[in-house]
């Protein structure tokens, strides 16, 4: 047992903080955010050079092999520096998905360019409110999809997209769809991190070429392991937030002294910390289990997204009080935090959703070694 | 990151097992709650008194102590491994914490070689029962500020005053006492720690009726009670860096002692099943499954973060003061948990009225919560310890920390 990141995984931490250390800023975010549409291609390119689109992805289709562990590590990175790259879709849903349950032929025409960076891919879960199987409308007719998904992250930029869909016989299942094809329309959608541009995609009998065996079942598992990986991006981003709120409270002065002498603050900004450590706990649970397949994933997932929703949203919220007045302005930092935060939530849903399957997976009784 | 056994973990686990098969009695579900830490009766002091002797002789009761000291020799992840099986077992209430977590790390960083060689082996074997007599009526968040006096007299020390918040106190052959030895300087430079018997003349504990109805701690007077010098532990007027290693044990022990929590959500999802909201099975009801899906999570969080103060102590780390996450967490859960489930029986709210009286199981959880936070230094406290040494804040302003004790008001 060992409960914590290895040495060669912190090694892998330390060159992508670098580089992404490197190619983002505060005022690239603000860039971003103004622009309101699009992504970093300066960080894509650099990225896509450094074989970082590839971590998960198996080596003979042109990835680096490594497992949902080593992506975590990235996540938390990305999450840490804000990073507006079309990276999440794609290397949490969409590359697993093509990895389980692609052919030959789907894997080869589509893992080498997703882990090269040539094609921009993105997942089409969503539909109803909801991400998961039982939300889905959208229906497949003769090897074609008509239905609309919404929201879709990077729709506008992405060449391809896994969708979830009902076939004939209304069983769930997921399908690649060519966004630059016959029948798709993509509409920009108002969101709350323009960093991370949102679509809505009217597909009226667009081609649809199914990825065997993922049925319902398996949406929902790999719902579940982008829970967790999604979780580690909300932890980065969580943990900024606390970073930038503790280096102002020491830098501020009121009453004669650093604000960060208060306790008003400091027991607030413990509180931050206290919540963002729970979800990390739950994190490494969810990552093991995500990486050894464990039956306990459904459980370690919703524990890792609910705890990891609950200390994002807190540490952004609180970080633009502690910054006080200038972190209500829009040339302030914070609230670059909050709007990734509620993409991240958006990702994937909010609590209720995740309470609900939770219990579920609670309430099936499995023998706990843990 | 590896949630799984070793194989030398799973044979540990595996000896683990059969050794309690053989000695105890698995948990049924029907266990009356009890305090993890404190014996509440003089037959659950003998039982758990017993238990660790049983414990003691198979090899079990020093898992991570080093072998010169008695223990196994054995690394947290095992230790890890035997409060997850001995956990599964219906077994006495473990009153050995503060002897183990407390004092015998304290007395291997602090401790003489007579004091070690004569002192640890009693607190594997169960023999002596310890506590920590460090609060006082008037220094609680405030230790420094003990009056407690400790007076040199040849040989000896002459101990007056009066201690509080002691647990087991009543039922313990032994305690570390933080006294002050020296007036004319600052409050933290002139204490000095010391072992003592409790049997010892002029000591006087009297038990003190908790909220929760039980008696687990005390008042404890000293009237001219004499300590040999042999029986100081660490020097002259440095007993504050000896009390913070206890300190710093006694919050990363409570983060890590698995069973302190209480009540498990899933016996929340049980209670749930069991009771009526609005004409339904509360279980079915989306606000009961979103607050257990907290408290679940909350849970299942706790038990990880222990782990990880586990792992870092593992590799050579100290991470002490993490122990301030588990332990600000814990009290505030248990708490909001129990105030929940009283609430599931509706207009009852927490009067127990079923044979099994589940309400009062919750009821004896609520009123116990309050305890764990503020024993072993109180949320307020372990925020501050956060703040300040996690995040790097400014200290609190301590306007008296350069003033003679003699000199303060």
């Amino acid at each position: 047992m060992d409960f914590d990141f290895s040495n060669d995984q912190e090694e892998i931490r330390q060159a992508v903080a670098r580089l992404l250390d490197d190619h983002t800023s505060f005022a690239k975010s603000h860039d971003l955010l103004d622009q309101g549409t699009g992504f970093d291609r300066d960080l894509w390119a650099s990225l896509a050079e450094g074989g970082w689109l590839g971590v998960s992805i198996p080596e003979n289709y042109g990835g680096s092999g490594m497992g949902p562990v080593e992506l975590a590590v990235l996540a938390e990175e990305m999450g840490r520096t804000l990073a507006g790259v079309p990276f999440g879709a794609a290397q949490y849903l969409a590359g697993p998905a093509l990895v389980e349950f692609g052919s030959e032929a789907q894997k080869s025409a589509l893992l080498p360019a997703l882990a090269t960076g040539q094609k921009i891919v993105t997942v089409a879960l969503a539909e109803n409110s909801g991400f998961a199987p039982d939300a889905v409308a959208s229906k497949v007719v003769d090897g074609c999809i008509s239905g609309v998904k919404s929201p879709v992250s990077d729709g506008a930029v992405a060449d391809v997209a896994i969708v979830a869909a009902l076939d004939e016989n209304d069983a769930a299942g997921l399908y690649i769809v060519d966004l630059k094809g016959d029948g798709v329309q993509v509409d920009p959608l108002d969101a709350t991190d323009p960093t991370r541009p949102q679509s809505r995609l009217v597909l009226t009998g667009a081609p649809a070429d199914k990825l065997s065996g993922a049925d319902a079942a398996a949406i929902n598992r790999l719902i579940d392991g982008a829970a967790v990986l999604v979780a580690f991006e909300q932890l980065g981003v969580a943990a900024h937030a606390l970073d930038i709120s503790t280096k102002y409270a020491l830098d501020r002065t009121a009453f004669g002294r650093p604000i960060g002498s208060f306790q008003a603050l400091k027991h607030r900004m413990a509180d931050m910390f206290a919540k963002i450590e729970l979800a990390r706990s739950n994190a490494f649970f969810g990552a093991w289990a995500l990486a050894e397949n464990d039956e306990r994933l459904a459980e370690a997932a919703a524990c890792a997204r609910l705890t990891a929703l609950e200390a994002c949203q807190f540490a952004c919220e609180e970080s633009i009080q502690i910054h006080g007045g200038i972190g209500y302005t829009w040339v302030a930092d914070p609230h670059l935090f909050l709007r990734r935060g509620w993409h991240l939530k958006a990702m994937l849903g909010p609590a209720t959703i995740w309470s609900e399957r939770l219990v579920g997976a609670l309430k099936t009784p499995t023998e706990k070694a843990v | 990151m590896d949630f799984s056994d070793t194989p030398n973990e799973a044979k540990f686990r595996k000896d683990a097992r059969a050794w309690l098969a053989d000695n105890a009695t698995l948990r049924d579900g029907t266990e009356k709650v009890q305090d993890a830490f404190m014996a509440n009766t003089p037959e659950e002091v003998t039982a758990a008194q017993a238990w660790q002797k049983r414990k003691a002789d198979g090899g079990w009761a020093g898992i991570t102590w080093p072998k010169e000291h008695g223990g196994r020799g054995g690394d947290e992840m095992q230790q890890i491994i035997w409060n997850q099986e001995e956990g599964r077992y219906k077994v006495p209430p473990n009153i050995f914490v503060v002897s183990s977590g407390l004092v015998a790390p304290t007395l291997i960083a602090h401790g003489t070689e007579q004091q070690k060689t004569e002192i640890l082996p009693t607190l594997l074997s169960g023999e002596g029962v310890w506590c920590q007599l460090f609060s006082e009526p008037a220094a609680g968040s405030d230790l420094a500020g003990i009056r407690t006096r400790a007076r040199r007299d040849g040989d000896d020390w002459v101990i007056t005053g009066q201690k509080i918040w002691t647990s087991g106190a009543h039922y313990s052959g032994y305690g570390i006492l933080l006294a002050r030895s020296n007036v004319d300087v600052a409050k933290h430079k002139g204490l000095t720690m010391f072992v003592v018997k409790m049997d010892a003349p002029g000591i006087e504990a009297r038990r003190i009726k908790q909220i929760s109805g039980h008696s687990s701690f005390n008042e404890v007077f000293f009237d001219e009670v004499r300590i040999p010098d042999s029986d100081r532990l660490g020097p002259v007027d440095g007993g504050w860096r000896v009390a913070m290693t206890t300190l710093t044990n006694e919050r990363y022990t409570l983060a890590i002692g698995r069973s302190v929590g209480g009540m498990r959500a899933e016996e929340l999802i049980a209670l749930a099943a069991g009771v009526t909201l609005n004409g339904r099975p509360a279980i079915e009801n989306d606000q009961v499954r979103a607050k257990i899906a907290e408290f679940a999570s909350r849970q299942r969080g706790m038990e990880f973060t222990s782990y990880r103060i586990m792992t870092a102590l593992s590799r050579g780390k100290e991470p002490m003061v993490e122990g301030s996450i588990g332990k600000l967490l814990l009290g505030k859960l248990r708490q909001e948990m129990a105030s929940f489930a009283l609430e599931l029986s509706g207009s009852a709210a927490g009067i127990g009225e079923t044979p099994k009286d589940e309400a009062g199981l919750w009821r004896v959880d609520y009123l116990t919560a309050p305890g764990n936070r503020i024993s072993g230094g109180s949320d307020e406290i372990q925020r501050n310890i956060i703040a300040e040494r996690l995040l790097g804040m400014p200290p609190e302003i301590r306007a008296d920390k350069d003033t003679p004790f003699s000199q303060l008001k």
